[in-house]
């Protein structure tokens, strides 16, 4: 196995920190000898009424900011306020909410929904499958990371937006293009993220199952990936933000269907509440996907969790 | 902790018939003949040990002692098969070590064993990569988390255990292969003096059992009178071995010899022959 200085550093962006919500950094560095470790997993009660939720109290503030915001909202949308920003045209949230209710009955709506979705399927588990086989192949060889990184360093400051013109007159389809736009997108940060993950591997636990008489590919699969796990996971994330942004550019610049277009025509066509409603459709579109991916691989992390909490 | 430990070690005696020691015993011999072992630096070459000869026989318990920086890991890394000796011969039954293996098990100072997998999954590694099915290396794993007291915890993942408690998974972790030496690298140089020293007392049950070679490295004298048949001394820069000490002392040992007139009286020799010997090996390096 090659044993690398890390001359590396992927981009900052890429390397996101793992504290982020569900993704937590174990410390395993604290020595806890003389624990007793009967108890573990014992949370201490919290005094609360059974119905409502923990933290009821802030979630209730939370809602409250929302609910003061829309009313701003409403406030300078119905007064058609205008002083730098312009609300004249900005409908309120009241017409907003009827022309989703509109919407919800509309087929097109759904077929809109469903073409992004589909593109970002594609092309995201494009990425997940070449991001992380890159990844690996890179951080564990000297060469192939020799190979591969000149272009990923060359190519990863291009925004995806900026590959437009070139992916549609290269693409056989509209929807071709806009999937590959999408995918590189979200290949950069999975690939950067596999590498620093694998590239962090333990030495000690490569010995420790070397002296255990384990083969090169059973610790790459015992020991390296399950290692760079939680960074693959953060990149997972990272990627399926970035692709979102990138399907939204596509989709704005050339596309005949899905939210972006919808979004974009809406403008074009003078439907402006239909814009605030693809705004929200994106928004929650986008975090339902970035859930789905942090919620399909926690239990993959199961381990640093328990850890962490001892 | 305390409490805790000392009535699993219970489950130490009555495990006894479920697993099969001798199957590493009677091997074991370790020939270290004028081993040289140098590193490629920056700065040049290192030599971190320097013409080590050494004759260990097996189910011999053997400690190499010596002060931080004196090779002392790293001529048991070169056993491991983790690092090559430039020069010089290093035989394990009489074969050359070409490279790691699971007849020589390793245990660490701290943090090695796979904190994805429960403590039961980490002991029955070894005996999965060996090809053992999965069902015959689970039911090794959980004899072998008995042997050091820890079968409560078979499905806690390490980090929610205490130091003490994960070096006894390394030990049955290591075991678990019945390697027919075991190497051990300051295992337990992180653990608190109390926990070390019930942690020492465990050890020499365990290998009471066994009956393997023990090569052990550590810096603390009296855990080398402690532990061992054998006290092998090295002085630093460059690691050279400059006493082998034998330790008469009765098994089985308790805790209690620590404080013994006969244990301090060992401890004396030793400290007065290891002040000695490093005495000599100062001067040699000024002569030259």
């Amino acid at each position: 196995m090659s044993v690398k200085p890390t001359s590396f550093q992927p981009a900052p962006e890429a390397v996101l920190s793992h504290s982020e919500d569900d993704v937590t950094t174990v410390s395993t560095s604290d020595d806890k000898s003389g624990d007793d470790k009967s108890g573990a997993g014992a949370v201490p009660a919290r005094v609360s009424v059974s119905w409502l939720p923990a933290n009821w109290d802030r979630y209730l503030v939370r809602l409250a900011a929302l609910v003061l915001a829309v009313m701003a909202w409403h406030l300078v949308s119905v007064n058609e306020v205008s002083f730098f920003l312009r609300f004249e045209n900005v409908p309120n949230p009241l017409v907003v909410g009827g022309e989703f209710i509109n919407q919800l009955s509309s087929q097109s709506f759904y077929l809109h929904i469903l073409h992004s979705m589909q593109r970002i399927a594609i092309a995201y588990g494009l990425a997940v499958v070449i991001g992380i086989s890159l990844g690996i192949l890179m951080g564990r060889s000297r060469f192939a990371e020799d190979v591969i990184l000149p272009y990923i360093e060359i190519l990863r400051p291009i925004p995806a937006v900026a590959w437009i013109p070139l992916a549609i007159l290269m693409m056989p389809s509209e929807t071709a293009s806009i999937v590959f736009i999408t995918f590189l997108g979200a290949l950069f940060p999975i690939v950067l993220n596999t590498v620093h993950g694998v590239e962090q591997t333990s030495k000690v636990l490569v010995r420790a199952a070397r002296s255990l008489g384990a083969s090169n590919m059973a610790i790459l699969r015992h020991v390296v990936l399950p290692g760079a796990l939680p960074s693959i996971v953060a990149g997972l994330a990272i990627g399926m933000g970035v692709a979102w942004f990138s399907l939204l550019a596509g989709e704005i610049i050339s596309g005949q269907y899905g939210i972006g277009y919808f979004t974009w025509s809406a403008y074009t066509l003078v439907e402006y509440p239909k814009i605030i409603i693809g705004m929200l459709v994106i928004g929650a579109l986008g975090s339902l996907c970035t859930l789905l991916v942090r919620k399909g691989c926690s239990p993959l992390l199961r381990w640093q969790k328990e850890g962490a909490r001892a | 902790m305390n409490m805790v430990a000392t009535q699993d070690d219970r489950a130490v005696l009555d495990n006894k018939h479920r697993f099969l020691p001798q199957e590493a015993s009677g091997k074991g011999h370790i020939s270290l003949r004028n081993l040289d072992i140098v590193f490629d630096t920056k700065s040049g070459p290192h030599t971190a040990v320097a013409g080590a000869s050494l004759e260990i026989l097996p189910g011999e318990f053997i400690c190499l002692l010596g002060p931080s920086g004196c090779g002392k890991s790293t001529l048991m890394n070169s056993v491991a098969g983790f690092v090559k000796p430039r020069s010089g011969e290093l035989l394990v039954d009489g074969e050359s070590v070409r490279g790691p293996g699971p007849d020589r098990g390793m245990v660490f100072q701290q943090h090695s064993l796979f904190p994805w997998k429960s403590v039961k999954d980490n002991v029955a590694f070894g005996p999965l990569m060996s090809g053992v099915g999965n069902r015959e290396a689970e039911s090794l794993a959980r004899t072998f988390l008995s042997l050091v007291g820890l079968s409560r915890y078979a499905d806690a993942y390490p980090a929610t255990l205490s130091g003490g408690m994960q070096q006894r998974v390394g030990i049955a972790r290591a075991l678990a292969n019945y390697p027919r030496v075991l190497l051990m690298d300051e295992p337990f140089g992180a653990l608190d003096a109390q926990t070390r020293t019930m942690m020492q007392e465990n050890l020499l049950e365990i290998w009471g059992e066994f009956k393997n070679t023990v090569l052990f490295v550590t810096h603390d004298i009296d855990e080398a009178v402690f532990l061992s048949d054998r006290i092998v001394v090295m002085s630093a820069s460059p690691g050279r071995i400059i006493a082998d000490i034998r330790v008469k002392l009765a098994r089985p040992r308790h805790a209690d010899l620590l404080t013994s007139a006969d244990f301090m009286e060992i401890k004396r020799e030793c400290l007065a022959l290891i002040r000695k010997e490093t005495l000599r090996a100062f001067e040699q390096q000024n002569q030259k």
